[in-house]
């Protein structure tokens, strides 16, 4: 029994540091709708500069009771005006790009901060010294209790009650509040816009860096720490509601005290349980715990336009080059060859992704699973029974199709960001199951030996495959978005009321879109699996998932060319970069905020947008 | 410190290329053709694990830079194409291809992550050409998904697992609970520890176990589980982060306090040196104990890494250097770069590794060399730990026979 409460103690502990970091998560969204995907890495950022403070230069002499807090609340401050600067530079400019566009820029911040922090800090993990005044532990219940835990316990409420006076007992609060409820509204009223998200921008990471800052005597600093915080920080603000701070603090207590608990009961499964809360929660409480529906959008929103076909030109030129590339293709190397054929299988990951995010307006984070599922569907047919290749191919579709169906059930009855995380919770069950089921599917080891049949097996033929599956697949969708079915998947998007109004089954017209493309992102899954030979769980991990948005946001939401570009684009990028250096990674992320402050409607977008201009010049 | 590693990294390159460049100038026009260099490709995670890569990469240069200063192979040098797989099978592949068509490389070698590591030896079964893997230490790679193509350095999951248990037999520790990476490493530590635990002291329980995600162990929660099941001794798998986080909260709770401790690569440098003070006392560890290992070869060793990049080898290091140094021996051997002569010349190759234990083979039975590790106990001295009352054992001792491997592994 003591150990349990001392248990429950510990979960208070984890809590109190995941609040801070949603906390600010939730502020900044709630005001500026941006989901900044770089906030775990501005909680990395706190944590090397604590330790930088703490343990170099002027303070770290000073030592003692200053020297370590002082270190920690400069640390805290860089990162908020660290934060406010990137708003200034980098966000700014996109506010009025398509929904979710700001999350590729946060997105180049991530790949940034990760070389930048490896070339400023190196590669090791770095241990902080122990808090003034908080080291060794206390005897609570007859069991040892760390000091600095039950400080950490504290600072969780604190900080609640300090942003609850912030919002509710001052002006610049209000301000926010009000911000949060209707920006339009706000700026009308003559307050000024910039200087208010630029407030919460500071806000937001200040309390990231914070957050980071104050794990230093607790656990190592390391490289991977923003990767680790950031998905929980996301499950923790969608739990709560987005843009509830109390509702954080709420779902943050739950997830702590999961963790905590969890592990006493599932020893193996504490990662996936935390998603398996979210997607109960969400399928009960579509908003949250404690969060609001979005009132219905202003009535002078301007839909965004149809997509539409390339201007003839360009298509012209797109299909000569792609006969070039055909009729070429027996002249290249191997190895253009094989990367060619990725290429295939990426474009048509992307396309399907874009299918349900462009014309149907939904967000997917976790459209990876159903890449693996039809990569998995393919491999285990292999492994288990033996089927060819070919039967891999023709039923993957149809096994991704119908775990889409399933999932999809749940997900398109939510909207915006609680559908995208919904996606991702299913995404990290599929992801366990195939990570932890490992008499079926070999675990993390994955499944060896898912080479192509015999007649496939040259890099040529395999080229050719691939462009005839994917192309076809491609076709396929592209053919559905200009159907009746696409027609009125738009109508749904674009005036959900109308369209209800004039008898589309808005519910079903979702949840088919989901599934048809689900099924062709099993095609290329398994087109995937066959190219590499093997399957692994990464297959259906989070950065599979990121990739496709990548890929989706990059070629342009509102076009239907622009995931072929975007999947071109960013997989040759990184292929690219790779090879020629090191510090790809931080290249890569530089080319995609250029990318992104130059070409906001991305790249398709920009060219149509390109053509257009010159034909009314002639005109 | 802080910058020696990306310092080191950024010469250690530049060196080579300038070497290769020096080298293709000088030569008269004659020699040229002789000494076009055989080519090695290496892939490995260097920017998602760069604390264990960068030091190995180190090493891998260190030993190329000696073969080609003795006269290459046959006189044509060493060159080695290194690449990033980013910790994902499915690039470290496509990279394979790469090096192999577009680099026209001889051999591939390298992985760290167990399933990097059977992505390229299943790569290399599908295409006949040969992997030499280093660090990954999965015992499928060589038994149960073993294959005529790939060969493994590193002592393996099965054989560390065995050294610790020879020491843990001799512990009053009755009572034990193991806490292990949630992946099929420290699954299988587990496995193998308690199997052969049981086979040698049939009279010990195991009253628990944790299995925290790899890099987000929750340690507060952790400790206190292991605590609440009153172990007598802790066999621990997990390292890097999750080691660095699981001791500061043991230390803080008094988990260790008159328990034993058995624990898995812990004594290696990469994990020694960011635990600082915080190392804890009289852990049974494998590692690598650096600075008192003082032989001849491995000082002269110790002293030239130092010249080079201004920073101490690592274990990765050694591992690098011993890949380099073994294929360096089969090509000497093959006296060719066709495949299938530098597998039949892999098989059963000796070569003196770099610890200066003497040499290692290369086992023609499963490909898995017999390179061993150091088993001792750490101590904390000053403000860093070291490895203290240790031995080598030699991997050779704790290899399954072969009729064992030949059940386990498919026959060709």
């Amino acid at each position: 029994m003591e150990a349990l409460a001392v248990q429950a103690l510990n979960g208070l502990a984890s809590a109190s540091s995941l609040f801070l970091v949603a906390s600010g998560l939730t502020v900044i969204f709630g005001v500026s709708r941006i989901v900044n995907f770089a906030h775990g890495s501005l909680y990395m950022l706190g944590a090397y500069l604590a330790w930088t403070f703490v343990s170099h230069g002027p303070l770290a002499e000073l030592g003692g009771f200053w020297g370590f807090w002082g270190g920690v609340l400069l640390a805290a401050l860089a990162v908020g005006a660290l934060g406010a600067v990137l708003e200034m530079t980098v966000l700014r400019r996109i506010y009025h790009a398509p929904e979710l566009f700001q999350l590729l820029a946060t997105f180049a911040l991530v790949l940034v901060v990760q070389d930048v922090a490896l070339l400023l800090w190196g590669a090791d993990d770095k241990f902080g010294p122990r808090a003034p005044l908080l080291r060794g532990s206390v005897e609570i219940l007859g069991l040892r209790f760390p000091r600095y835990e039950l400080f950490l316990i504290a600072v969780g409420p604190v900080v609640l009650g300090l942003l609850w006076l912030l919002f509710h007992r001052t002006r610049f609060g209000i301000l926010l509040r009000a911000a949060t409820q209707d920006r339009e509204m706000v700026s009308a009223l003559g307050v000024d816009q910039r200087l208010l998200f630029t407030a919460v921008f500071f806000l937001g990471a200040a309390l990231a860096g914070l957050g980071g800052a104050l794990q230093l005597p607790r656990e190592a600093v390391t490289l991977h720490m923003d990767m680790a915080i950031i998905v929980e920080a996301f499950v923790v603000v969608v739990i709560g509601g987005l843009g509830s701070l109390p509702g954080a603090f709420l779902a943050a207590l739950l997830i702590g005290e999961l963790h905590a608990f969890g592990i006493l009961v599932f020893p193996r499964i504490t990662l996936v349980l935390v998603f398996l809360v979210m997607a109960v929660v969400l399928v009960l409480r579509p908003h949250g715990l404690l969060g609001r529906a979005p009132g219905a959008p202003p009535a002078g929103e301007q839909s965004p336009p149809l997509p539409r076909p390339l201007p003839r030109g360009l298509a012209l030129a797109a299909a000569g080059a792609l006969a070039g590339l055909l009729l070429a293709a027996p002249f290249l190397g191997d190895y253009p060859l094989i990367l060619l054929a990725d290429f295939a299988v990426f474009i048509l990951f992307a396309a399907s992704l874009h299918f349900i995010m462009g014309p149907g307006g939904m967000a997917s984070f976790g459209h990876a699973a159903y890449f693996g599922a039809g990569a998995y569907a393919a491999a285990l047919l292999l492994r288990h029974l033996a089927a060819p290749m070919e039967a891999g191919l023709l039923l993957a579709p149809f096994a991704a199709g119908l775990v889409g169906l399933l999932f999809g059930w749940f997900c398109v009855r939510l909207s915006g960001v609680y559908a995208a995380m919904l996606t991702l919770a299913f995404a990290q069950i599929a992801w366990s199951v195939a990570f932890q089921w490992v008499e079926v599917t070999g675990g993390d080891n994955g499944i060896l030996g898912v080479w192509p049949s015999e007649w496939a097996r040259g890099r040529l033929a395999f080229f050719y495959l691939s462009v005839l599956l994917c192309g076809a697949g491609v076709l396929l969708l592209r053919r559905a978005i200009f159907a009746p079915f696409g027609l009125a998947l738009r109508a749904q998007r674009d005036s959900p009321l109308r369209a209800e109004a004039i008898g589309i089954d808005g519910f079903r017209i979702r949840w088919l879109a989901f599934a048809y493309a689900a099924a062709f992102a099993g095609l290329a899954g398994a087109l995937f699996a066959f190219g590499k030979g093997s399957v692994f769980p990464t297959y259906l991990g989070i950065p599979r998932s990121v990739d496709a948005l990548l890929m989706v946001l990059l070629g342009g939401v509102q076009t239907v060319s622009g995931p072929i570009l975007g999947a071109i684009a960013y997989a040759g990028l990184q292929e690219q970069l790779a090879r020629l250096t090191e510090l790809w990674r931080l290249l890569l992320g530089l080319v995609i905020l250029a990318l992104v402050l130059f070409f906001p409607r991305g790249l398709a977008g920009a060219l149509a947008h390109w053509h257009d201009g010159r034909r009314e010049r002639r005109a | 410190m802080t910058f020696s590693q990306t310092a080191a990294r950024g010469p250690g390159r530049r060196l080579l290329l300038a070497g290769i460049a020096a080298g293709a100038i000088a030569r008269p026009a004659v020699l040229r053709a002789q000494a076009n260099p055989i080519r090695i490709g290496e892939i490995n995670s260097y920017t998602a694990q760069p604390a264990f890569l960068g030091p190995y990469r180190n090493g891998w240069l260190l030993a190329q830079e000696q073969v080609n200063a003795a006269g290459g192979i046959g006189g044509r040098p060493l060159e080695t194409v290194f690449r990033d797989d980013a910790g994902r099978p499915e690039d470290a592949v496509r990279l394979a291809g790469e090096l192999l068509n577009a680099e026209r490389v001889a051999l591939l070698a390298g992985g760290y992550l167990s399933h990097v590591g059977l992505a390229l030896a299943d790569f290399a079964r599908q295409n006949r050409r040969l992997y030499a893997a280093s660090e990954p230490l999965t015992d499928a790679l060589v038994w149960s998904k073993g294959n005529r193509y790939t060969f493994r350095l590193r002592p393996s999951t099965y054989m560390q697992a065995a050294m610790l248990v020879e020491e843990a037999a001799k512990l009053p520790a009755k009572r034990w609970a193991t806490v292990a990476p949630n992946y099929e490493y420290g699954q299988s530590a587990v496995k193998w520890f308690r199997e052969l635990l049981k086979e040698k002291r049939p009279d010990v329980e195991f009253v628990g176990e944790q299995f925290p995600a790899l890099g987000r162990i929750d340690a507060g929660s952790t400790v206190q589980a292991l605590e609440r099941m009153k172990p007598e001794g802790i066999f621990n798998v997990t390292f890097s982060t999750d080691l660095l986080n699981f001791v500061r909260q043991g230390n803080t709770r008094g988990l260790f306090d008159g328990r034993s401790v058995v624990s898995m690569l812990s004594g290696e440098p990469e994990y020694l040196e960011p635990l600082g003070e915080e190392c804890p006392d009289g852990w049974i560890v494998t590692g690598y104990p650096r600075d008192d290992l003082d032989n001849p070869t491995h000082t002269a060793l110790r002293d030239a890494y130092r010249a080079k990049f201004g920073d101490l080898p690592r274990c990765g290091s050694i591992v690098g250097y011993d890949t380099v140094q073994a294929i360096a021996a089969m090509l000497r051997k093959a006296a060719s770069t066709e495949t299938e002569a530098m597998v039949d010349a892999f098989k059963g190759i000796r070569y003196q590794t770099g610890y200066g234990t003497g040499e290692v083979e290369f086992r023609a039975l499963d490909h898995q060399a017999t390179l061993g590790a150091f088993v001792g106990r750490t101590k904390l001295e000053g403000r860093r730990g070291r490895m203290v009352d240790w031995r080598y054992a030699d991997g050779a001792s704790y290899l399954p026979g072969p009729e064992q491997v030949r059940a386990w592994r498919p026959q060709e």
